[in-house]
């Protein structure tokens, strides 16, 4: 007991970080953390790895975590340190990524007295994150670090930060263990057995159904990506995934209809349109996806599972709300499935997959590209060979992006058969999210091929962490669809605002081959499409860390597209089909 | 499926109780103002022996769907382990406490006393020139005295805001 009493709060922290199961902190130190810096270097448990900003350690943080599925855990210091991290933050609140962030904090007494780097970082990350704490008394610190990893990964997972002051980490006290319950946060898991049987007659009774899944889905772990490839088999039915959902169900899969929204393919975006019944499995109904929210489905009856019940009805009005954890739920559906009498309705099925195989016609995401000699590179070609050439490897590959034209393209034409492969920023569309996510997912996964798709502009926000790729040798890739545009940018501003392209030119780029080099990485060039392949090849396979400056169209538009404030049936198809009815409406100009 | 073209406007009273710990109240207040609801009153106090849970009445308008956006907003919040919307769930009772400061002399301040005692509100300071009424009852109730206050030289009003229970013997 007397041993017990001599740990300091610093100590009682990385042992309560050691019996959650952490084995790695993405972290920066400062004045506010130095007893926590001086606890990790009297131990071996936890491995620390220095980034060179806050922002990339939340998201390096979230990247680790939202391919392992395990909880991401930052430390930084007190003041600039947490400010610094309060996008990523906001971004793992957006995407329900289970993250722990301990930040620095003044000592208790100077608390409020504006003392240096001081912030009232409770206040401040109160609603970027899934519940915050302050640490106030040393006895307390094992107790609220056990708590904040339980509310980070249960229920909708999100990010948790404990505030704590430099005495609270000097202070000796007692270590306690994990309670075995939270007084006040359960989460429902289990779905209600009466709505299971609900949903799954509606089910059978559909002649249009769709199956809409999201990244909740991931969320639910691997199993919940079976249920869900087992219930879709099962039914026969279609099934598209959101952009947090991609690798949810195998898009090889020929009952895929591939990513849905803004940017979704032509089926997918048609088959939500004229669906009679919708299972949304984990999906959040948000803008990207649903278009004109009073034109969006409305012949469809609807199905609703997700583990948040502030989700449902949200946006979207529902017939049939679960409230459960996606893959329990799905698994409940499916025995349903085969527990009662009848099937799906066989006839009407056939007929709703000729009419989505006609939408798949239309081939909405076709490009030209020309072959010969000295032709630039279209982007989508870019990424579809990358995708080619690293799937005939048969390593495991992950994918970040950053935040635009190419991440869209990306998630387009890069096929994902299994979940927790692709990361990116879908929610809060942080720039900047990729590198760092590449590097919180190679240190988990230090064998696998981790490529960080990303655009000439995004790179830039969050170059500094490829000193960190350096330290570590982290062999991650960086692969720059570079239009020399802030891309999406300007998209919308040919599109909305006259090709007025104010500001969206990425002037004064560096050269990326030589910026790789200072960072002690490989730096690659493809000007033309006859270098492609060669680049994508040398990229693949130097064993360290690489950056492949792609020179792309700089023209190219991301299709297809539904405008703001259209609906899913007024797409933009692009240049190569006949014009389409939709138009920008005033409502839609003052979207985002 | 109606209820998203619903714009009818209904006010809810709202119980929560919630863990007593720092920063509760600012983060109701916080999802209220951060996703754009209205709060009309609100009230907090520790309510049970050991001063570790807190009773947090709110009452917001808003659509049917808006309102039951904040009811499960705030359920899912950490330290939240009811939320009750009493106005939805049977009879109850609403009462707020108002102090009402009132100067004046002669006719003016007599009129005051009278209209005071007709609404059985409790003398609780008084000079030659002023009284201060304390006033127990619905919030309507209390608005409809203030309002006959106004020409009888009302100078300042302070008001709790409401404290709510269901009827009968539903508990939270």
């Amino acid at each position: 007991m007397s041993a017990e009493l001599t740990q300091s709060g610093a100590e009682i922290l990385l042992r309560a970080l050691k019996d959650q199961g952490v084995e790695v902190i993405f972290g920066y130190p400062g004045g506010a953390v130095l007893p926590i810096y001086d606890a990790i270097f009297n131990q071996n448990a936890i491995r620390h790895i220095l980034v060179r900003q806050e922002g990339g350690a939340v998201h390096a943080a979230e990247g680790y975590a939202r391919s392992t599925g395990k909880v991401g855990v930052v430390l930084v210091t007190s003041g600039p340190g947490a400010t610094n991290a309060v996008t990523g933050l906001c971004d793992a609140l957006m995407d329900s990524i289970p993250v722990v962030c301990l930040t620095g904090q003044v000592p208790t007494h100077l608390i409020g007295n504006d003392a240096f780097q001081e912030a009232d970082t409770t206040g401040i990350t109160r609603p970027a994150t899934k519940h915050n704490y302050l640490v106030k008394r040393s006895e307390d610190l094992a107790r609220v670090v056990h708590e904040a990893f339980y509310v980070a990964r249960s229920g909708r997972p999100g990010p948790v930060v404990i505030d704590l002051p430099k005495d609270i980490l000097i202070n000796k006290a007692p270590y306690t263990e994990a309670a075995p319950a939270h007084p006040s946060y359960r989460p429902r898991l289990d779905p209600e057995a009466a709505r299971i049987e609900e949903a799954v007659a509606l089910l059978k009774q559909a002649k249009r159904p769709m199956i809409y899944a999201g990244g909740g889905v991931i969320n639910a772990g691997p199993k919940a990506s079976e249920a869900l490839t087992a219930l879709v088999r099962a039914t026969g039915f279609p099934v598209t995934n959101t952009l947090m959902g991609l690798g949810a169900y195998p898009a090889s899969d020929p009952q895929f209809l591939g990513m849905l929204g803004m940017h979704g393919t032509y089926e997918a975006n048609m088959a939500m349109h004229g669906c009679d019944v919708l299972l949304a499995v984990g999906a959040r109904f948000d803008d990207r996806v649903t278009g004109r929210l009073n034109a969006f489905s409305q012949g469809s009856r609807k199905i609703h599972i997700d583990i948040d019940r502030s989700s449902v009805n949200k946006n979207v009005p529902v017939e049939i709300p679960i409230i459960a954890d996606a893959g329990r739920a799905l698994d409940a559906m499916l025995r349903e499935w085969h527990a009662t009498p009848g099937k799906a309705d066989a006839p009407a099925i056939a007929a709703w997959w000729r009419q989505i195989d006609e939408w798949r016609g239309k081939n909405s995401l076709g490009f030209h590209q020309a072959m010969q000699p000295g032709t630039i590179i279209k982007p989508q070609y870019a990424v579809q060979r990358l995708y080619e050439i690293t799937k005939a490897r048969k390593q495991e590959v992950f994918i970040t992006t950053e935040v635009g034209q190419h991440q869209m393209w990306a998630a387009q034409h890069f096929k994902f058969e299994k979940p927790n492969r692709w990361m990116t920023s879908g929610g809060l569309g942080t720039m900047g999210y990729g590198l760092p996510a590449a590097m919180g997912v190679q240190v988990a996964h230090p064998d696998a091929l981790v490529i960080d798709i990303a655009g000439e502009a995004s790179i830039l926000m969050n170059i500094q962490e490829m000193g960190t790729l350096a330290q570590y040798r982290l062999p991650v890739k960086v692969f720059i669809l570079n239009n020399e545009y802030m891309g999406m940018v300007r998209q919308w501003q040919e599109l909305l605002h006259g090709g007025r392209y104010s500001e969206s030119y990425s002037a004064a780029l560096p050269d990326f081959v030589k910026l790789a080099e200072s960072f002690h990485a490989t730096g690659l060039r493809a000007t033309s499409v006859e270098q492609l392949d060669d680049v994508i090849i040398r990229m693949l396979d130097c064993d360290g860390p690489v950056i492949a400056d792609i020179a792309v169209d700089q023209k190219e538009n991301c299709f297809p597209m539904i405008p703001s404030g259209a609906a899913h049936n007024e797409m933009i198809l692009g240049p190569d089909h006949e014009a389409t009815n939709a138009v920008v409406s005033d409502q839609g100009f003052a979207l985002v | 499926m109606s209820s998203s073209q619903d714009t009818t406007q209904r006010t809810a009273t709202i119980s929560v109780l919630v863990d007593n710990e720092a920063g509760v109240l600012a983060r109701v207040t916080g999802l209220f103002s951060g996703r754009g609801y209205n709060i009309d009153s609100l009230t907090v106090a520790p309510v049970d022996a050991e001063g570790k849970q807190s009773r947090i009445n709110v009452v917001t308008t808003g659509t049917t769907m808006v309102i039951e956006q904040i009811k499960a907003q705030l359920d899912r919040l950490v330290p939240v382990h009811r939320v009750s919307d009493l106005t939805r769930e049977g009879p109850h009772v609403a009462r707020e406490m108002a102090l009402i400061k009132v100067i004046g002399t002669g006719e003016k301040r007599v009129e005051a006393l009278r209209i005071a005692e007709t609404f059985r509100a409790r003398v609780v300071d008084t000079t030659v020139e002023s009284f201060v009424f304390e006033l127990t009852g619905a919030s309507d109730k209390i608005d409809a005295f203030i309002e006959l206050m106004r020409a009888l030289g009302l100078a300042e009003v302070s008001r709790t805001g409401i404290a709510a229970l269901a009827r009968g013997k539903r508990t939270i």
